[in-house]
């Protein structure tokens, strides 16, 4: 075995250490898991066994979980099958992993595990196979949970079946619908795991478990088994199952099967026995991973994110490299929670403003978000003093000739950018790069003002920048390979997600989610009732509704850009409904957004907020009448085609170049419906062919925002997808 | 074809859930008491009934295995007569009287004896199970709610604010006080005898009759909390996306009652009147169920309406009084509304927000409610209609003869 080792102890006890080579983490591949196979025969069938003891060779992980990577290839042969063939193949191969848990604890003898680091999804579902469960109390990284739902996935080795068992469904529903990770002492209270003791302690404690629990059988193979809180039509199980349909309709509308199947598996897997729970599990973990969401989920948010928080955009020929201190220029909101993040991630900021008064502010919000941090146990104040300790507030601009990098966030005026460019680059190092935090203004202009303009890039952070997690870098006309790479060093760092993109008006992220919030005037003006509008964009996936996304950004903010396009390319600029609607909402109503109480919404003191009733008045022809009212599922259409064909033109000019990177920005970016994978993968699973057809039918009654670009019509011709044409993913089979 | 008539129609008084009178008598009795009291009262010899069915909604417990078979065999009928029970959720017993009037009709059944049983206070709401709020395939792909929500929806999205409930409400227990107060239900009512044979309810205990619009408007609103902590409001939006957000204006208040409750309505062909002695009170003129959408749940009646009106050869107009089951306020609001009916003929006695709602059991208590109402004004057609759960109604039209 190249997995696992074992050692018989002279008590006959069965030490199983699970160590892959050449692997930093534990994962469960089908070699794997072939290996545990071959364990549980070693354990069943050797008479020296007397029981057995698992657990990890790696101080980083007991088991992260399945290979997400190489669920795909069981695809392979499939693909060619009838839909039923299809079915029942998949269910086959996947149902391999529970017979051989289930042939685990029903071995005849005692095992238990030893769980010394991390155990996620199949990691902690070979332990729910197991007897007992110990965990170290002393690894502060030793995590618990099945996260798979959250990648589009359901725990398809037997999660969904024992953990309900062991700690009752409500419980159980709350690890499993929104991927939650818990602590061993959490794990212990919930009653996941039996006992918590010093990772030196681990092997033997368990081991003497074993040795005293000659008969251990597993809970739900004992007579007298009751589920905890009990099943779905017990009186008190009954209100666990009421309630969490609701929930999670709520959260999900209906758009994650993920979610979906882990409900049912509970629900009709609780009023059968084991075995027959294990089958339906299975069921429908085989339906979920022939369902797109499944297959765009786990390839935007799990691979292709992980691919690009290890910089995988990074030029060919460039190394990764230390980014050890940095200066922020500017302690607004956005430089002082650079300089947060920053801290956090063990780098030494030099927080520069033009008085000192300003800069100790953007330090104080560090500070805020650090006793937050501290107040809710995540972490110790030592920790957080060390933190803080590295923000140093200064006015010196002198500070700048040992930093690895400069970010700019300052107000976004063309002469201050230049200025301080300037000032910065006169004490900064040759190969220390200019990173400019603009969101509006074009990197090439900005660079002109740079003595080294093959160092200047753009770091498009989002707000608030501690929660948002995607960073676009801005490549300028001169921006070299180098200042790319040192870039991706830093967000890689801070661990955000970089995406490279070109330089044009918007970038990529806000010259996509403009054709969002323009579709809400639209409909606005077209007399779609406000409320459908708002519900109808949530049901499609989006997070906020288009009028409340405005609010949020500021209904102003759109109006100066507005009147600043007309002052630059005059008044034929500015035609069309966003423009009258956001004038009007400025200078005859006064109504700013939420920033002012009153927007599209009006926002009362107790934090509610309530659409503006004379948001009528914006509908040209009038407010439609009820039966003229569109359906959800056109608006839907609507708002996800006019933000997928924005961004298939920011490919078709090269905007963005890899899928991966279009994708996972417009999911973290401006949050477009994670379940489709993002809006290249939208594209993709509709099929070019289809997609172009129907934008075709919308840019004929809905105006050019549904106007393909020519690439998109070549792919259809073709019968292409954005990840078969421009994909750099290693092909999954 | 034979025509289906109706003979007699009554129930008990309905015994109020908390510290209520019915709460020591078993369902059975309950309905015994009730197939007793028509045979009795018509001096029927029970060997002419062919059949007993009756509604009740959470057959289980000492309501379950066909607690109609039950009340026969205690009632004492004849050996040959049959029993069994029937779930239209609130509509139970008029769809029992309707499946009556077709055993007539199609010459199954001389004589039926057609009603229901609900003994809420003993067998709670719900205790039946039932994957419809909880197999996710139904509760989540459907976007089932409970129903106050469904009524809370049916107000925001028709117009019907809190005071428009209140004052319905108001309005049902001054009518339902003055037609006690007037004897009106006198004939149809048949108190309740206990373990010795006394009597221990005559009257409907759930009543208010003080009731004005302050007192209702203390109440808090009765599924806000619970909705809005598990989202049944966003739930029930996503089937109504033109609706920002639920008004929920619904309280105990303006809400049917829980009440523990029985009834029998004795149906049969003209010719088994005739043989037995008996004179008939009204004739069925059309019947219908229907299904409708189910997240709104409450609005069948229209629907409903509509089909049992197209069947009749009717028009709104036709009819001379409404009987609509007032499970929630704005249900019959939306139905005055959606047919423009003067409230002055619907519901003129109260209903169940005053005298509350035995669900099993309601459906015939209605329809003797309008004959009874039809004959005091001397006037002719009454439809009877109730809104039922999952989304459905259940009408019946009568013409007295």
């Amino acid at each position: 075995m190249k997995h696992f080792t074992i050692d018989i102890d002279k008590d006959g006890i069965a030490l199983v250490t699970f160590n892959s080579p050449d692997a930093t983490m534990n994962v469960l591949s089908p070699e794997v898991l072939g290996e545990i196979g071959e364990v549980t025969k070693t354990i069943a069938d050797n008479d020296a066994i007397k029981g057995a003891v698992i657990t990890s060779g790696k101080d980083n992980s007991f088991c992260a979980g399945a290979d997400l990577s190489g669920l795909g290839s069981i695809f392979g042969e499939a693909a060619k099958m009838s839909e039923d063939e299809r079915s029942a193949a998949l269910y086959k191969e996947l149902f391999k992993i529970n017979d051989i848990f289930r042939s685990l604890e029903t071995c005849g003898k005692p095992v238990a595990a030893a769980i010394n680091a991390l155990a996620l999804g199949g990691g902690l579902e070979i332990t729910l196979a197991c007897h007992y469960r110990i965990a170290a109390s002393d690894n502060p990284k030793l995590k618990l949970g099945l996260p798979e739902a959250m990648v589009g996935v359901l725990p398809g080795g037997g999660g969904t079946q024992r953990l309900p068992r062991l700690i009752g469904a409500m419980n159980a529903f709350d690890l499993m619908m929104q991927g939650k990770m818990i602590n061993a002492d959490k794990a212990l209270a919930l009653g996941v795991i039996h006992e918590t003791a010093p990772g030196a302690e681990l092997v033997e404690k368990a081991k003497a478990w074993v040795k005293a629990n000659p008969d251990a059988k597993q809970p739900w193979d004992q007579e007298k088994f009751r589920i905890p809180g009990g099943g779905p039509y017990h009186p008190k199980g009954a209100q666990t199952f009421m309630g969490v349909a609701p929930m999670i309709r709520k959260n999900t509308y209906g758009n994650y099967p993920a979610q979906r199947y882990i409900m049912s598996c509970v629900y009709e897997g609780l009023q059968v026995d084991i075995d027959a729970g294990l089958r339906i599990e299975c069921r429908y973990f085989t339906k979920l991973m022939q369902r797109p969401e499944s297959r765009n989920m786990i390839r935007s948010i799990f691979l292709s994110k992980q691919a690009l928080d290890k910089a995988g955009a990074r030029p060919a020929g460039q190394k990764k490299g230390p980014i050890n201190k940095i200066a922020v220029i500017g302690a607004g909101f956005m430089g002082a929670g650079i300089a947060y993040v920053s801290a956090m991630a063990g780098i030494e900021v030099a927080l520069v403003d033009v008085d000192i008064a300003g800069a100790e502010k953007g330090k104080a919000f560090a500070q805020k978000e650090l006793a937050k941090r501290v107040s809710r146990k995540k972490m110790d104040q030592a920790k957080a003093d060390a933190i803080l300790a590295r923000i140093t507030p200064t006015t010196d601009y002198s500070v700048m000739k040992d930093v690895d990098l400069v970010v700019e966030a300052v107000f976004e005026n063309r002469e201050l950018k230049a200025k301080i460019t300037k000032m910065a680059e006169e004490h900064m190092r040759e190969d220390a790069v200019f990173g400019s935090n603009t969101s509006t203004l074009p990197i090439s202009g900005l660079a002109e003002a740079s003595k080294r303009p093959e160092n200047f890039i753009g770091i498009h952070f989002f707000s608030p920048v501690h929660k948002m997690m995607l960073v676009e870098l801005i490549v300028g006309d001169k921006t070299s390979d180098y200042a790319i790479s040192r870039a991706l060093d830093f967000v890689t760092k801070i661990k955000k997600t970089p995406i490279v993109v070109s330089d044009t008006r918007g970038f990529y992220a806000n010259r996509c989610v403009m054709r969002y919030i323009e579709q809400g005037m639209a409909l606005l003006s077209e007399g779609v009732l406000p409320a459908l509008i708002e519900n109808s964009a949530r049901m499609a996936g989006m997070p906020v509704g288009p009028l409340s996304l405005q609010d949020e950004v500021a209904i102003d903010l759109g109006y100066k850009i507005i009147k600043q396009t007309e002052a630059d390319l005059g008044p034929d600029a500015i035609e069309g409904p966003t423009a009258q609607i956001l004038i009007a909402m400025v200078e005859k109503y006064d109504r700013k957004g939420r920033k002012n109480g009153k927007g599209f919404y009006d926002y009362s003191e107790d934090g509610k907020k309530r659409l503006w009733p004379g948001l009528s008045e914006f509908a040209l022809n009038g407010v439609l009448p009820e039966d003229e009212q569109p359906t959800p599922a056109y608006l839907k259409e609507r708002i996800l085609y006019a933000q997928a064909i924005e961004a298939a033109r920011c490919m078709a000019e090269g905007i963005v170049k890899d899928p991966r990177e279009a994708d996972v920005g417009s999911i973290l970016g401006w949050g477009f419906a994670p379940y489709t994978g993002g809006v290249l993968s939208y594209i993709d699973t509709i099929g070019a062919d289809a997609f172009v057809k129907r934008a075709d039918e919308l840019a004929k009654t809905s105006g050019p925002a549904y106007a393909v670009p020519d690439l998109l019509r070549e792919m259809a011709k073709n019968g292409e997808t954005f990840y078969g044409r421009f994909g750099k993913e290693k092909k999954a089979a | 074809m034979t025509e289906a008539y109706i003979y007699d129609a009554i129930r008990t008084p309905r015994g109020k859930k908390k510290n209520g009178s019915l709460h020591e008598i078993t369902a059975l009795q309950l309905a015994t008491q009730q197939l007793e009291a028509v045979r009795d009262r018509n001096g029927l010899d029970t060997t002419l009934v062919d059949d007993v069915i009756l509604g009740c909604v959470t057959p289980v417990g000492e309501e379950g295995a066909n607690i109609a078979r039950s009340a026969v065999i205690n009632a004492n009928y004849a050996e040959s007569t049959a029993g069994f029970q029937i779930n239209r959720f609130c509509a139970s017993a008029l769809e029992a009287c309707n499946l009556g009037a077709a055993k007539v009709i199609c010459g199954e059944a001389d004589f039926v004896v057609a009603g229901g049983v609900e003994a809420m206070s003993r067998v709670p709401m719900g205790s039946d199970g039932g994957a419809m709020g909880v197999d996710p395939e139904i509760a989540f792909d459907h976007n089932i709610v409970p129903q106050g929500v469904s009524a809370d929806l049916i107000a925001t999205k028709y117009g019907f604010s809190r005071d428009d409930v209140d004052a319905y409400a108001v309005e049902s227990q001054k009518r339902a006080a003055k037609a006690w107060k007037e004897g009106r239900f006198k004939n149809s009512v048949v108190p309740v005898k206990d373990q010795l044979g006394l009597t221990i309810l005559d009257h409907d205990e759930h009543m208010r009759p003080g009731t004005d619009m302050q007192s209702l408007g203390g109440l808090n609103s009765a599924f806000q909390a619970l909705s809005e902590f598990i989202g049944l409001d966003n739930v029930a939006i996503q089937k109504y996306p033109e609706v920002e957000y639920i008004n929920f204006v619904h309280t105990g208040g303006n809400s049917s009652g829980i009440v523990d409750g029985a009834s029998a309505v004795l149906i049969g062909s003209k010719e088994a009147g005739e043989k037995a002695g008996l004179k008939p009170r009204a004739k069925f003129r059309s019947m219908a169920s229907i299904g409708s959408e189910p997240t709104i749940m409450l609005t069948g009646p229209i629907a409903v309406t509509e089909k049992a009106l197209k069947k009749a050869g009717m028009e709104v107009g036709d009819i001379d009084l409404f009987e609509l089951n007032e499970a929630f306020a704005s249900v019959v609001l939306r139905h005055m509304q959606a047919f423009d009916i003067d409230p002055a003929i619907m519901n003129v006695n109260g209903g169940a927000i005053a005298m509350g709602h035995p669900l099993g059991a309601t459906g015939a208590m209605i329809l003797g409610t309008v004959l009874d109402e039809l004959e005091r004004t001397g006037k002719q057609t009454g439809l009877a209609t109730l809104c039922v759960g999952g989304g459905m109604g259940t009408a019946t039209i009568i013409e007295r003869v």
